[in-house]
């Protein structure tokens, strides 16, 4: 995907979700391919999440791709498409995660620690609070424009993999995938209060990462 | 009077909307009156931004193939 045909917020409107829903009830063929070209990256990313490795992401991935089918003519349109196809998917890839006893890592979303966690490195503000080494403008400034560049790619890959399972599940879901807050609380079965926690502290890291990159390059 | 360091912390809470009223007048005040707290605001808009223009992997062309053959035993 390329980042001109970037994903709308929540996904396609609800009333021509509705027409997809349909159409694949009606074993509209193009309807379905286009559904699962549509989701199948997103599901993959979201899979890794849970589970170790590649394959069991895309067994996963597959697995979801079949219930989906069976749930459909149940499906209510209560919430987006993709918000219910990612519930479906954390379903499965919570219970594949007990199995491999990844679980642990998870822990963080019913308790994300009250320990401070600070957004910004505390030695870049003064005793009273102002900054002492203050953040400038960013010769990338623009998604456009960072992702570009292979190794700003690389960066923030990098720092998403480096953030606790919790944090970069909130952040993956968020800012990746563009699902709301009331749905990653919906598929991630964690508080509103917690969300915004953990989002906080990953999207803060991500930042921070491209922040020493832009520094050196 | 809001010092860059608590406003770095209600980044989220700004961003989310959050905030109460007088909360946000706090924080929209600083903001008026300090660029290095504006940059950091735009740094994480644009972090936020990018986060949500990766380039998404495609389906591998003979799992689609595979699913729509699932799809076709369904229909039936
Ligand atoms: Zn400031």
């Amino acid at each position: 995907m390329t980042v001109a045909q970037a994903q709308t917020t929540n996904g396609i409107a609800s009333t021509d979700e509705r027409a997809l829903v349909n159409r694949l009830l009606a074993g509209d063929e193009a309807a379905f391919t286009y559904v699962v070209e549509r989701y199948h990256g997103p599901l993959i990313r979201f899979a890794l999440l849970f589970v170790a490795t590649r394959a069991v992401a895309e067994e996963v991935v597959q697995d979801t791709w079949v219930a989906v089918l069976h749930g459909l003519p149940a499906f209510e349109g209560r919430s987006a498409l993709k918000s219910w196809i990612f519930g479906i998917l954390a379903n499965r890839a919570k219970t594949r995660a007990v199995r491999e006893k990844r679980t642990i890592a998870f822990s963080e979303l019913s308790a994300p620690g009250d320990e401070d966690e600070p957004a910004v490195d505390p030695d870049r503000f003064t005793s009273a609070g102002g900054w002492s080494a203050p953040p400038g403008r960013w010769e990338q400034d623009t998604p456009e424009k960072l992702l570009l560049h292979r190794e700003s790619l690389a960066v923030i890959e990098k720092a998403m993999a480096a953030l606790p399972a919790s944090q970069r599940a909130v952040v993956t879901l968020r800012d990746v995938e563009g699902l709301d807050a009331a749905e990653v609380c919906n598929v991630l079965d964690v508080s509103e209060t917690n969300q915004r926690v953990l989002l906080h502290r990953g999207r803060s890291k991500v930042r921070a990462a491209l922040e020493r990159y832009m520094a050196e390059s | 009077m809001l010092t860059c360091k608590e406003l770095a912390a209600l980044v989220t809470d700004y961003l989310e909307g959050r905030q109460s009223f007088l909360e946000r007048m706090r924080f929209e005040l600083h903001l008026g009156m300090c660029r290095h707290c504006r940059a950091y605001l735009q740094q994480m808009r644009t972090t936020i931004d990018t986060l949500g223009n990766l380039p998404e992997e495609s389906i591998p062309p003979e799992m689609s193939k595979q699913l729509l053959d699932r799809f076709r035993d369904w229909k039936r």
